[in-house]
């Protein structure tokens, strides 16, 4: 086995992508590693991440939960207060400026719960610079408030009908307008998914996160967190949140992904607990897929975290015990999201959700511990799908 | 020594170029796809490139991934092609290229599929691995699949370089900057890249994306050794579905067409 290659976390990650897109990789692996390291673009990100984006978000002690759940300290990190609603504007913000840097004329992306095209459809409106957003048309469906938000916001929304018609389609389908417009376009990647540099460059805009938790509880709490909690999609929160304690080696990780209704069902998006090594979408990482390599189709009721890959650095984590992977189903999920609704008047995206339902599910598990967990983005745009849910469980 | 560097090199005594069809195997099923490449072969085929569906073909256009979902609807897989040419080759030794996505084949395991295919497959294109990757592959080594690679309406000098080093049996070269389908436009603008190409390496070179009537071939013919027909072929056999007898004949009838126009003056 080759360690330490560039674009890879020990076997995993890598560049598997169709000859057209090399070049495009390599200017933009080199911007971003010039431009994007400068003084002037880490100043000007961080100028609107403060007075736009609305950062640093706060390190909130839920009290109420703690109590609720009788065991550990609980802090949530208010991903959910940024403008558009999660910590996706903090990866779009940094892409949109760097393909502004780059003369880059067109900007595409791909959105499962829609987060990530409003973002991206903000970021380019506040920045001038033209958008189109892929949405699968499963998601446009139940995240309809999200399309409508990116349509005001004058990005072209595009469904696409292929496959299950969420994330992963979305994501092929940019790929090919990419490898179309390649002279005149960029591709805001919404996760630590792709080709590199996407999964380093994402992880690195999204880290703004975990650098704010480990001032903020230090302040608080004069120690670091025992336990940091994240739910995992493609994985951009929750490696934002691990990244800055990586060497920090007392401090835990756990990502939860979406069981969907139940592992042993199929119904889920369980890529990193019960998945197995692939490449798809440029790199090499865990994958749901069947025997001949033929990628499955996945379920969970928060269309963020409906994906069958995930990024390649959460691989390697879970290669070398860095991180543990774990699961809860859709019902659970919208259990806690009911929750910490009633009891911090807090309405919690659904895929956000996953991470306080695997505290509730297993808070004897962190008695007296110090629990960090990053509360990625807020439920507004999943009041369809619990309204929905709330009437079939009515005719039940 | 490789049976495509042969077929090359004979096409090149001859004066005449190659011509390489692409079909999906199992589109419409495996049965009919092997009458299709005894029927192409005999309407003037060269190389036949035998495509393994796959579920998420990211540089195909509509009409080669809803021939991929066909396949699979068959639950054609990399294992029951490698099976379907060893069939093939019992019959006929016409140089076969497959064409796989880099997942069903890292799925069998690069070892299993060199053990597998050696000896059948003439030719591997991996349209999601680039050279830089395939050289960090384990088992991979000391060149032990015959991989074709491509080059691009955006590769650089240095690019052509590499590809030109690695590509074995030719260098594939995608004539637009997009995805495959048939298209009736001219691509005049990649013979400055085939020139270049020319200029830096003497391995036969073909072209491919896009190209699907008799037109385009007579323009592009005198600048490359082969043209590669894909998308064009796929609609005729998606057209005719209902008929399978006539599907063959007109898949037939479509390549020596373009077998004509390859071999006019
Ligand atoms: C609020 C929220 N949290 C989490 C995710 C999952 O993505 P990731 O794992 O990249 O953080 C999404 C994706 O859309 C999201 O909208």
């Amino acid at each position: 086995m080759v360690f330490n290659r560039k674009g890879y976390f020990g076997r995993y990650g890598g560049c598997f992508v169709p000859e057209i897109l090399m070049p495009a990789l390599k200017e933009l692996e080199e911007a971003y590693f010039s431009l994007g390291k400068e003084k002037d673009f880490q100043e000007e990100l961080d100028y609107y991440l403060k007075n736009y984006a609305g950062r640093p978000t706060p390190l909130y002690f839920a009290s109420h939960l703690s109590q609720k759940l009788k065991g550990p300290k609980i802090y949530l990190k208010r991903e959910d207060l940024l403008h558009t609603g999660a910590h996706k504007i903090n990866n779009t913000l940094g892409q949109v400026l760097l393909a502004k840097k780059m003369g880059k004329k067109r900007i595409i992306a791909e959105t499962g719960a829609g987060q990530h095209g409003v973002a991206t459809a903000t970021a380019c409106a506040l920045l001038g610079i033209k958008c189109a957003v892929y949405m699968g048309e499963e998601d446009v469906k139940r995240q309809s408030l999200n399309v409508l938000r990116m349509r005001t916001l004058k990005a072209e929304v595009i469904p696409v009908k292929n496959g299950s018609r969420t994330l992963k389609d979305a994501i092929n389908e940019a790929l090919r307008d990419w490898v179309t417009n390649i002279e005149t376009t960029f591709y805001v990647l919404g996760s630590v998914v792709g080709p590199h540099p996407y999964p380093t460059m994402v992880r690195d805009f999204q880290s703004v996160i975990g650098k704010e938790v480990k001032r903020q509880i230090m302040e608080k709490e004069k120690r670091l967190p025992d336990y940091l909690i994240a739910c995992v999609g493609g994985g951009s929160n929750s490696m934002g949140l691990f990244y800055p304690f990586y060497k920090e080696e007392k401090v835990n990780f756990i990502g939860v992904e979406a069981g969907g209704l139940g592992l042993n069902t199929k119904k889920h998006s369980a890529t990193l607990a019960s998945g197995e090594r692939g490449v798809l979408h440029g790199a090499l990482t865990y994958l749901l897929q069947d025997k001949d390599g033929q990628v499955r189709l996945t379920h969970s009721v928060a269309p963020g975290l409906d994906y069958s890959g995930v990024g390649p650095e959460l691989s390697f984590y879970k290669e070398t015990k860095r991180a543990k992977f774990t699961t809860v189903t859709d019902k659970e999920a919208i259990s806690a999201f009911f929750l910490l609704s009633e009891v911090e008047g807090i309405i919690p995206a659904l895929e956000s959700a996953h991470a306080v339902a695997y505290l509730k599910k297993n808070c004897s598990q962190f008695k007296n511990n110090l629990v960090v967990l990053n509360l990625s983005g807020r439920g507004d745009k999943d009041m369809c799908i619990i309204e929905r849910f709330l009437k079939e469980k009515n005719n039940e | 020594m490789n049976k495509i560097e042969d077929k090359f090199k004979e096409l090149k005594k001859k004066g005449r170029k190659g011509f390489i069809p692409f079909i999906t195997c199992g589109d419409p099923d495996l049965v009919t796809s092997k009458s299709l490449v005894f029927a192409l072969e005999e309407a003037g085929a060269d190389i036949i490139e035998l495509g393994i569906p796959f579920s998420d073909p990211i540089a195909d256009g509509p009409t080669i991934q809803a021939s991929s979902k066909r396949a699979l609807t068959n639950r054609v897989s990399l294992r029951k092609v490698i099976q379907f040419a060893k069939e093939i080759r019992k019959k006929s030794q016409i140089p076969l290229v497959l064409l796989s996505y880099f997942n069903p084949i890292y799925r069998l395991g690069i070892k299993n599929f060199i053990k597998e295919s050696k000896d059948i497959v003439d030719g591997v294109i991996i349209p999601d691995l680039p050279p830089e990757e395939a050289k960090l592959l384990e088992g991979l080594e000391e060149d032990k699949l015959p991989l074709i690679f491509l080059l691009a309406p955006t590769s650089t000098e240095e690019r052509i370089r590499l590809v030109s080093q690695f590509s074995q049996g030719f260098i594939y070269v995608v004539s637009i900057s997009g995805v495959t389908g048939a298209r009736e436009a001219v691509p005049y603008k990649i013979k400055n890249l085939i020139l270049q190409i020319r200029n830096l390496t003497d391995k036969p070179v073909c072209l491919g994306f896009g190209i699907s009537t008799p037109n385009q071939v007579k323009v592009v013919k005198d600048w490359v050794d082969g043209v590669i027909v894909g998308s064009a072929l796929v609609n005729i056999i998606d057209k005719y579905a209902k008929d399978k007898k006539l599907m063959i004949k007109e898949a037939g009838k479509f390549v020596k067409n373009l077998r004509e126009a390859l071999s006019s003056p």
